[in-house]
């Protein structure tokens, strides 16, 4: 059953096996190429910063599939959303101080894609509730397909950029400890997921309507015999995960360089890592997100950067076939319901 | 228990095929001067035919796996790869690097490939299926993308084997014997003619001891295994032909196309797969041609009548209204279009009987 925050007894040891089964694999594959220490805590630190923004996805994908039992294929473009329009309002000509007009881009770039996700559901999952999962499947492939349309018609295919939140420049401060550089964005991204992560919990733990989308996570029809309105819930759900996506893409925006169909690739590791954390826990989706970006950046590093999403999508089956519920342990509910 | 009408079947083939082979031979006999895609406004031209007869072929696969197995597949395109790869590197590269002389030359070494790549492909669907039906729903949809992702992307890789990126190219067209199956004209029958016996071969399939299996375990699962049905091998079956099929169509494309590339077979298109599917009718094999014509039709529509009317360039706007259309089919065509439009003629006929006061059932 997704409780979202359930205390659990974390499988640490399975985990252990798994991180020093891979850190083995990958010192070797680095002697060869004669790696130093500092070059494996920057893969690393590089890998939870990718990570972060996988955590920020899975979260809007287990949100989205533990009160609707959907796949969100949009999810990734709700990122892409995110950063687009962040951009876009900050390249504005407001009068404005430029801390400001950040700010008023990043709280644009969150509303309005929050506001596309609710139209979103009330548009096309609403309509088709009752339908096979497949048929939703499709619908939010249908979506993407247009969000990411529209996006190509109004950004253009060129990828764009977004300042540094530290320097509000397209150069960002960066901090130096021996030979390991970290981003200030780096610092963002991490203390962004850190609040996000408090602000959902106490959102879902001790706010009513928090409860109420927990209790239709858990049994939708007896929430509704408990007053509680599913489409209404359905509806919070997707404002939610589009807030989510959102946030992660505006925080990304610095160190990538966003383009229209970024969220492609993001929305697939999204849901890697929401299937690593068993797709109903927050807590296990943010372990699955870090763990995942760790894996990829450093198998990435040792190996050859084009197998990257090729690890990701092997971690994927190999965890699907192995423990479908997710490392974490978690939920019984995800194989039977669909 | 539907009753089995091999009558109406036999009718609905041979009208089915009178049809596309009328099409063809206008193209060939060139009535009036006119051509194929003249009948069709030029919306619909000879090569978009042949697609749809190659992607037709994959959806009725699909179907058998979708429809009535009712095991979700988002990495069809990985098999069709496969397919593709396999004509593509056996006919090519053997003929390169001079391996097997005087076989590799000859007019049934192309066939022999695709039959390769046919056995290969199912051979490889056997192995990842035991483990991977095992999983069930939203589940098996990711491990299928995964697994369609990890073929599209290794296939990009390795530029000794399968060209890389830039992919395959001069791959030559088939023949039989002295018999060029090329120009367009001729490859159209050879592919329809296939499309067509693959069609036939599944209505039999659905009909037969198999396809009651198939259904019983879409249906439930567990009632299906309690009733002697062995669920795993079935299903195992199923995803088996759907990826023989799907290889066959890859080594038909690739002798269209005369190049493969890992770009016609990434995750886009497995879901284009999946949608057409749909569209057509999950559970009806005779849903797929339509439901593939009806994709290509579309975005072929949208393509040029929109740079007609609104005068743009670039593209861009048929793909939101791609989009929009999809979802607009699946919310309101739920059932695929073949299926609804079988269900809302038969309605009619229904109120048409009702108000003329002859009793039906």
């Amino acid at each position: 059953m997704p409780r979202f925050f359930q205390r659990r007894p974390v499988r640490i040891i399975g985990i252990a096996l798994i991180v020093a089964v891979l850190l083995i694999a990958s010192l070797a594959l680095g002697s060869l190429k004669h790696y130093s220490p500092q070059n494996y805590i920057q893969l690393i630190l590089d890998g939870l910063r990718a990570g972060s923004i996988y955590a920020l996805m899975a979260m809007g994908f287990v949100v989205v599939y533990s009160v609707t039992g959907i796949i969100n294929f949009a999810q990734g473009e709700f990122v892409m959303l995110g950063a687009m329009i962040c951009l876009s309002v900050d390249a504005m000509n407001l009068p404005l101080s430029p801390a400001l007009k950040m700010i008023a881009a990043i709280a644009a770039g969150v509303l309005l894609t929050t506001g596309i996700g609710i139209l979103m559901e009330r548009l096309t999952i609403y309509p088709a509730r009752r339908s096979s999962a497949v048929t939703l499947i499709i619908i939010t492939i249908g979506v993407t397909i247009t969000l990411r349309a529209a996006a190509l018609l109004i950004w253009g295919a060129d990828p764009h950029v977004l300042p540094a939140f530290t320097t509000l420049a397209l150069e960002d401060r960066i901090f130096r400890f021996g030979g390991v550089m970290i981003q200030a964005q780096s610092l963002w991204i991490w203390a962004t997921l850190a609040v996000i992560l408090i602000l959902l919990y106490v959102f879902l733990q001790r706010t009513l309507i928090g409860k109420a989308l927990r209790a239709c996570a858990v049994n939708r029809r007896a929430a509704q015999l408990m007053g509680i309105n599913p489409s209404r819930m359905s509806m919070l759900a997707f404002a939610l995960a589009a807030a989510l996506g959102a946030v992660g893409g505006i925080v990304l925006g610095p160190v990538t360089r966003p383009i229209y169909d970024m969220g492609v690739m993001l929305g697939l590791r999204g849901f890697v890592a929401a299937i690593i954390g068993g797709l109903v826990s927050v807590p296990g989706v943010v372990v699955g997100g870090l763990l995942l970006g760790v894996i990829e950046n450093l198998a990435a590093g040792v190996t050859d950067p084009a197998f990257k999403s090729v690890v990701s999508f092997i971690i994927l089956i190999a965890i699907l076939l192995l423990r479908p519920q997710g490392i974490l342990g978690g939920g019984e509910k995800s194989t039977e319901e669909l | 228990m539907k009753r089995i009408r091999s009558h109406g079947n036999a009718i609905g083939v041979v009208l089915f095929a009178a049809v596309i082979a009328a099409l063809g031979a206008v193209d060939v006999f060139r009535p009036f001067g006119l051509r194929f895609s003249d009948l069709t406004g030029r919306i619909v031209t000879m090569d978009t035919m042949i697609r749809i007869g190659i992607l037709t072929i994959v959806v009725v696969g699909l179907n058998l796996l979708m429809g009535y197995a009712g095991q979700i597949s988002l990495g069809q395109a990985g098999f069709y790869a496969l397919g593709a790869y396999a004509s593509g590197i056996l006919t090519t590269l053997a003929a390169r690097h001079g391996i097997l002389p005087g076989i590799a030359d000859t007019w049934w070494w192309a066939w022999l490939a695709m039959i390769a790549g046919m056995i290969l492909t199912g051979g490889f669907a056997y192995l990842v299926g035991r483990p991977i039906l095992r999983l069930k729903g939203n589940y098996l949809a990711m491990a299928t993308l995964g697994l369609g992702f990890i073929i599209n992307i290794v296939s990009g890789e390795f530029p000794g084997l399968t060209g890389g990126n830039d992919g395959l190219t001069e791959i030559p067209r088939l023949r039989i014997g002295g018999f060029a199956l090329w120009p367009m004209q001729r490859y159209y029958f050879l592919v329809w003619g296939m499309a067509i016996l693959v069609i036939v071969v599944a209505v039999n399939i659905v009909n037969s001891r198999v396809g009651r299996a198939l259904r019983a375990i879409h249906t439930n699962e567990t009632a299906a295994g309690t009733s002697g049905v062995d669920t795993e091998r079935v299903k195992v079956q199923a995803l088996v032909i759907s990826a023989v099929l799907a290889s066959l169509a890859g080594s038909l494309y690739a002798h269209f196309q005369s190049a493969v590339s890992p770009n016609p077979f990434g995750f886009t298109v497995s879901v284009q797969l999946v949608t057409m599917a749909a569209v057509g009718g999950l559970s009806s094999i005779w849903g797929a041609p339509f439901g593939v014509a009806t994709l290509f039709v579309i975005s072929d529509l949208l393509q040029s009548r929109m740079e007609n009317v609104l005068h743009i360039q670039g593209g861009g706007y048929e793909m939101i209204l791609y989009g929009i259309l999809l979802v607009l089919i699946m919310i309101f065509l739920p059932a695929g279009v073949t299926t609804s439009g079988v269900e809302w003629v038969r309605r009619l006929r229904r109120r048409w009987a009702r108000s003329s006061g002859v009793e039906t059932v």
